[in-house]
């Protein structure tokens, strides 16, 4: 059974004329590390909320289609029993932070899943190292910067435990050696069983370690592959995302006629194929 | 233009945020500010303008000692667009908004109107004239707080973190404005994070770290020193590491390019080709 499954499913937020989603066909598994990207407007934000419940739970509007989360049909299911299943980190990290210190904050979602006391404890400590934390502990959340209180809602989404975390931009105000630092985390815990859908603009930092890309444009999927094809799509110049520079020589150079064996991501991987194809 | 002499500043005089700056910035330059969060890059805009004074120091704009210059009369020359639109917008319409400013700097309403209308054409928000800002997505939200500092035409445009929030192609257009601006004689100062967009438009950058200037020079220099990079907290170009990566195998490669042309041009000449 997949994790997430969307079946022919479309939406159109109240009061909006048009559909934020067109007829989704997307399929989940689990231990997937899924990065999803378009054009500001495409539909990624309704997408992540689909996952969770938030659409159609919380924003209502028109509906077609199924959502299914862990079996669970999202037009019948609570999103309270959802967010077991699927944790979600907002863009704007202000919208989701509640409470008056870090500990208290990441503890809350816990709290209100029954979860004992000393396991809570334990995973507001756990987390706290993981992520960095610890200079932030005493701090109150709407006194810390964006970048902080965006290090602090993933912990507070993290430490649910979710089967999968969906997470809207998660680097969007952080630094670039914070993002980096994040995005490894991340990685790890994807690494270590958790299935991970990112919406994410850097696709030089997440295209390495994601298994599979998806392309949203006007509320349609319109590419699904891993990064590497999906990059190498002429559809995403089409679009207008940002691909990465490595990935940009290459297709100037195939243009140009000079082919490389493989799709690079990063230099590194450019220079290890321009060898390759010298020395052969 | 700008000359900024020296210039100290503490929060609540307790918080040093600028400790000793100098810089000049030259009419027509288009110039960018790099530093990890705190650095003072933020501080440092805001005296160019007058939003603040310095505590020790002098700043001249166009010759004249800003100290006696009130902020109107500053902001004639020197327009400044917030990183968070929310913290500058504040009427019920765009249109409104965007004439707010041209008003209070004494333009007459013929002018007033025919100046809003262009920015509106130019910034494509003239289908959201009447619309409140509140209702407008985050990236809709940060062009009309451009508009309504371009609307004046200040003879400087200081921009803080223009492009957070915005996608590819949005980006495309801002930097296609903001050339288009700089050809016209407009001086362009960016504070940023985002240090491709750096190097595809901006010759010059200065980096800071704890309220003083650790480099100022050409950028494809600044950004493909290794210290600056590490204590600014950047992380380096992605086509410098290509280039580094390059460089360890094919010695004859520069390892501080950071154009995607140079790469391409430095990997057909690899290959044999010129």
């Amino acid at each position: 059974m997949p994790l997430v499954e969307f079946v022919d499913f479309s939406f159109k937020y109240l009061g909006s004329d048009n559909l934020a989603l067109r007829k989704i066909d997307l399929r989940i598994d689990e231990g997937e590390y899924i990065v999803i990207t378009g054009p500001s407007g495409c539909g990624k934000t309704t997408l992540c909320r689909a996952i969770n419940g938030l659409v159609p739970q919380f924003h209502r509007g028109y509906i077609a289609g199924h959502v299914y989360v862990d079996g669970h049909d999202t037009r019948e299911s609570r999103v309270a029993e959802l967010a077991r299943v699927a944790g979600l980190m907002f863009q704007n990290p202000a919208n989701q932070l509640v409470t008056l210190n870090v500990a208290k904050e990441i503890a809350f979602g816990p709290e209100n899943l029954g979860v004992e006391p000393d396991k809570i404890r334990a995973r507001v400590e756990e987390l706290i190292e993981t992520l960095h934390l610890e200079h932030l502990r005493e701090k109150h959340p709407h006194e810390m910067s964006g970048g902080q209180q965006q290090m602090v809602a993933m912990a507070a989404t993290l430490a649910l435990e979710p089967k999968i975390l969906v997470a809207d931009e998660p680097t969007s105000n952080l630094d670039p050696k914070s993002a980096e630092s994040l995005l490894a985390i991340l990685s790890d815990l994807n690494r270590d069983g958790m299935t991970l859908v990112l919406v994410e603009h850097r696709l030089d930092l997440v295209s390495r370690n994601a298994t599979r890309l998806v392309l949203m444009d006007k509320g349609s999927i319109v590419a699904d592959g891993p990064p590497r094809k999906v990059l190498s799509l002429p559809i995403c110049e089409e679009i207008g995302i940002g691909i990465p520079k490595a990935t940009q020589v290459y297709k100037h150079l195939k243009r140009n006629g000079c082919v490389l064996s493989r799709v690079p991501l990063t230099g590194e991987e450019l220079a290890i194929s321009v060898e390759e194809a010298c020395n052969k | 233009m700008i000359i900024i002499d020296d210039v100290h500043f503490a929060y609540d005089g307790i918080y040093p945020a600028l400790r000793g700056v100098s810089l000049q910035i030259d009419s027509g330059e288009r110039v960018a500010i790099v530093g990890a969060n705190g650095a003072g890059k933020t501080t440092l805009v805001k005296h160019m303008n007058g939003l603040l004074r310095p505590q020790q120091g002098r700043v001249f704009v166009n010759g004249r000692d800003a100290s006696k210059l009130s902020v109107a009369e500053l902001a004639r020359t020197v327009g400044l667009v917030w990183q968070n639109p929310d913290h500058q917008l504040f009427l019920d319409t765009v249109e409104k908004e965007i004439t707010f400013g041209l008003r209070n700097l004494g333009y007459g309403p013929e002018d007033t109107r025919a100046r809003c209308e262009r920015t509106m054409s130019i910034l494509g928000l003239t289908d959201l004239a009447n619309r409140s800002p509140f209702s407008l997505s985050g990236g809709e939200r940060k062009r009309v707080a451009l508009a309504s500092v371009l609307a004046t035409e200040p003879q400087v445009l200081a921009l803080d973190e223009p492009t957070i929030g915005q996608d590819a192609k949005q980006k495309e257009n801002l930097s296609n404005l903001l050339m288009e601006l700089n050809a016209n004689g407009c001086a362009v100062i960016c504070v940023t994070h985002d240090i491709e967009f750096v190097i595809e438009h901006f010759p010059r950058t200065i980096a800071m770290s704890e309220g003083l200037i650790i480099a100022d020079g050409q950028t494809n220099s600044v950004l493909t020193n290794d210290r600056v990079i590490e204590i600014c907290s950047l992380s380096t170009p992605e086509l410098t590491q290509a280039s580094q990566a390059l460089n360890q195998r094919f010695p004859e490669v520069s390892p501080r390019l950071t154009l995607v042309k140079e790469l391409e041009d430095a990997i057909i000449k690899i290959f044999g080709g010129v």
